[in-house]
């Protein structure tokens, strides 16, 4: 290692850029569709609802995105004493 | 028939305003009939940046509303016989703008002006479309920073999809004006370049306005830089940016910042 790159710091603006042609790349290609993330939100809590009582916020839907592969986050939260199936309850 | 330029960036406090006064003033300098309307209601400043908040009587929404003549809304600027101010109003009710008000109101500038601004309101929501929605033009003003870019995009995204010319299927003409430039922080790569600016956002180049004490200065004094001090950087720039506008082929040059010792030293290089 060079005893000046010691000295030197990782300058900030190619980081910006990348990041920024990223996000602006997917950010165009989704302008003017319907948001993904809230669709499947709704469809999942319409299914669960048919089967449990539960709140809106007991259910996280999120979406995380890789430069190849997206990551889809469920999190459902079912408070016990309503956790029994409808079908069952008396 | 004059032209309308909206001036618009998604993202508030980078210079919208500034640059809507200073380019106008530049503009009607040159002799051009030139108004200036503040599409920012209930947050008007164009008319404090001008210097005529004491003058202002009736506004754009009033002349919407048929409540006051277009004539006794627009105001004659002091210094520059061809340049008017049409102003926002201070009002909370954000749907006192109608699209057919608006359409109206801007015909009629456009036949009798040879430019009509459009300072619009921060935002992508419907103050920021009306403002743009019959531009045949938009400066879009960036400062060389992540996020503004990223607003300027979807700013681009709308004026594409949004505009009258557009759903007329013709395009609008663009111009990124880059606003609060330093060459300082440029040169030690912590700022987005101007080549990084324009590549990303993929869109021809009005000027670069250096970050300039003198632009606040101007503000305080209540005077477009362009005529309270038309010798400064940042008015020139300004002046230039005007004339290309205008349709004149001038280059543009990148304000230069000479590396200090240390930096030579360290070889730390411009991104
Ligand atoms: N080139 C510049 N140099 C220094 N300050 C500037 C420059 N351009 C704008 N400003 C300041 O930035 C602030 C926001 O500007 P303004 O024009 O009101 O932005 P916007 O209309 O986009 O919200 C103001 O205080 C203004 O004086
Ligand atoms: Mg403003």
């Amino acid at each position: 290692m060079n005893i000046l790159d010691l000295f030197k710091r990782r300058t900030s603006a190619p980081v910006a850029r990348e990041r920024l042609q990223l996000l602006l790349a997917y950010e165009r290609q989704s302008r003017g569709q319907p948001d993904l993330v809230s669709i499947l939100r709704e469809e999942i809590m319409a299914v669960i609802a048919k089967h449990v009582q539960i709140d809106q916020d007991y259910l996280q839907v999120s979406m995380e995105r890789g430069k190849t592969m997206s990551t889809l986050e469920i999190d459902i939260q079912i408070p016990n004493k309503s956790a029994t199936p409808l079908a069952l309850a008396g | 028939m004059g032209k309308v330029v909206v001036v618009t960036s998604g993202k508030g406090g980078v210079g919208k305003t500034t640059s809507t006064a200073a380019l106008g003033a530049a503009v009607a300098k040159t002799g051009k009939k030139v108004a200036l309307v503040d599409f920012d209601v209930g947050l008007r400043n164009l008319d404090l940046i001008m210097g005529a908040e004491r003058r202002v009587v009736f506004d754009l929404v009033n002349v919407i509303q048929g409540t006051a003549k277009l004539s006794q809304a627009l105001i004659r600027d002091k210094r520059v016989e061809t340049l008017f101010l049409l102003p926002a109003s201070q009002t909370r009710d954000k749907d006192a703008l109608t699209e057919e008000g608006v359409g109206e109101v801007i015909e009629r500038l456009r036949s009798v002006f040879d430019y009509v601004f459009c300072d619009s309101p921060a935002g992508i929501e419907r103050g920021a479309q009306l403002a743009m929605r019959f531009a045949d033009e938009a400066v879009i003003v960036t400062n060389p920073e992540v996020s503004s870019v990223r607003d300027s995009d979807r700013i681009i995204g709308l004026l594409d999809a949004r505009t009258m010319k557009a759903e007329q299927g013709e395009a609008i003409a663009k111009h990124v004006l880059v606003t609060r430039y330093d060459a300082a922080r440029a040169a030690r790569g912590e700022m987005l370049s101007i080549n990084d600016v324009l590549e990303i956002l993929s869109t021809p180049l009005l000027g670069i306005i250096p970050e300039s004490q003198d632009v606040l200065r101007a503000s305080n004094l209540g005077s477009p830089v362009t005529l309270a001090d038309p010798a400064n950087v940042a008015a020139k720039a300004y002046i230039d940016a005007a004339r290309r506008l205008e349709g004149e082929d001038l280059p543009v040059v990148v304000p230069f910042e000479r590396k200090g010792l240390l930096n030579r030293l360290l070889g730390r290089r411009a991104a």
